[in-house]
């Protein structure tokens, strides 16, 4: 049994500066792009023609179920072969925003038939052009009401990217990782790295509702 | 340029593999829901430092990544003296893990039964252990069911990330395929149909029980949260 000691783990404090960001960074990306991907996808597959409702469904499907791991794996090993050479970081980025985004659709979607029917043709009635029916009567009431699952998928994403060092991106537990080789205090770093984690996952939470809170005047 | 194809053999190879990750499953949902039991009724427990212990422990594991979990586990743990091989510290983490899950939805299932019921057998004459075992469990364990099955999915695909200690299940074997045959697409393919071999039926079957079910009860029981890099 060895003592604890968090004086080297310290001594690297401006390498967790460095995750931590890296970390965030890649979690917004893939956040804005997974969400643009979730609302494109939702609308087109309540909405748009009846060809793009099978490949969205088993897009969706097949992404809820197959593991992350193997989802950032396939992109990172595959794309270079069809000619589209990415770094680490930006295969991540893909990777993570096409696992959001299927999720995302699944969410929106479940906004989107919350929604009267009644509601939709109201607002035709009252003469409305077909962009501003799907932006203040479908698309905004559907985010209003799906914004706290969304969220909490948003949450889980900062958390899934702890696995894209896998790939050799850079992100907190990556740098973790080479700080243990380096320094041999593995247990004091994962603790570290654990209390990072946690305090950016509160924080994150109470971020989010208090955007919600602007945006929708939605109340935790 | 490869020291060899994908064949027949690669292929073999990824199906053997994928028995370790259903056998992690396995054993993550048994030690899991063992867990869980004990977490949830932590969590409805009278006393207050008891309920907030179990609360402590759900945050902490539904707050961090599980691969940082495994991390501790495995290269951690050496500074208690420990040196656990990669199946024992991922069948531990996942179990401990999955507990904080398990908890969650047997509180939710527990809670959804309408507090009245506490009340009569109260009123009847019964302590609290034996009105949850004659009363509350019967009841709730019907709620219980179809967000076990969907926490199973979260489960199975999960255990990709025992890879990463080395553990040797489907998503390790992949790599090692990879590497030696450099057909990414087939590979992973490949494995990405087995998954969803694996995963895919429970979805629908989950999906389905959920409809089935008493729609107003069961929607305040569901999976709290899915997990992380699943």
């Amino acid at each position: 049994m060895q003592n604890l000691q968090f004086g080297p783990v310290f001594a690297h404090s401006d390498a967790f500066i460095d995750g931590v960001i890296s970390t965030l960074v890649l979690a917004a990306l893939s956040i804005f792009f997974g969400t643009i991907i979730g609302l494109l996808g939702a609308i087109g597959r309540s909405y748009g023609p009846r060809i793009l409702s099978a490949p969205i469904g088993a897009y969706v499907e097949i992404i809820r179920n197959t593991p992350l791991l193997i989802q950032l794996y396939f992109v990172f090993f595959t794309l270079p072969l069809v000619g589209i050479k990415l770094s680490s970081n930006w295969a991540a980025i893909v990777a993570l925003s096409i696992h959001l985004g299927a999720y995302a659709i699944e969410i929106i979607r479940a906004g989107i038939d919350s929604i009267p029917q009644g509601q939709i043709e109201a607002a035709k009635s009252l003469g409305l052009r077909p962009y501003r029916i799907v932006r203040h009567v479908i698309v905004v009431p559907a985010l209003k009401a799906v914004y706290p699952s969304l969220t909490a998928q948003f949450i889980l994403q900062i958390m899934g990217t702890s696995i894209v060092g896998a790939i050799a991106a850079e992100e907190l537990t990556a740098i973790a990782n080479n700080l243990v080789m380096q320094t041999f205090r593995s247990f004091e770093i994962y603790i570290v790295i654990a209390v990072i984690y946690f305090v950016i996952v509160q924080s994150a939470s109470l971020l989010f509702a208090g955007i919600g809170r602007l945006l929708f005047q939605w109340k935790a | 340029m490869s020291l060899r194809d994908f064949g027949p053999n690669e292929f073999m190879f990824l199906i053997a593999a994928a028995r370790w990750t259903i056998l992690l499953a396995l054993v993550t949902f048994a030690g899991g829901g063992a867990i869980g039991i004990f977490i949830a009724a932590l969590r409805i427990a009278p006393s207050r430092p008891l309920r907030w212990l179990a609360i402590a422990y759900i945050q902490f594991f539904m707050g961090t990544p599980i691969l940082i979990q495994l991390f501790m586990a495995y290269y951690g743990s050496s500074l208690l003296g420990f040196r656990p091989d990669p199946w024992t510290a991922a069948a531990v983490t996942f179990c401990i893990n999955a507990g904080a899950f398990f908890g969650e939805i047997f509180r939710g299932a527990i809670e959804a039964v309408p507090r009245g019921q506490w009340e009569s057998a109260k009123s009847l004459g019964l302590g609290f252990l034996k009105t949850l075992r004659l009363v509350i469990l019967p009841q709730a364990l019907q709620l219980m069911v179809p967000p076990t099955v969907g926490l199973m999915v979260q489960i199975v695909k999960t255990t990709s990330v025992a890879s990463l200690i080395g553990l040797n299940e489907l998503t390790r074997a992949a790599i090692k395929v990879n590497t030696v045959t450099f057909e990414p697409f087939m590979v992973f393919g490949t494995v990405a149909i087995i998954y969803f071999a694996l995963c895919w039926p429970l979805s629908l079957y989950a999906t389905r029980l959920e409809k089935r079910g008493n729609g107003k009860i069961q929607a305040k029981v569901k999976l709290p949260r899915l997990m992380p890099a699943s």
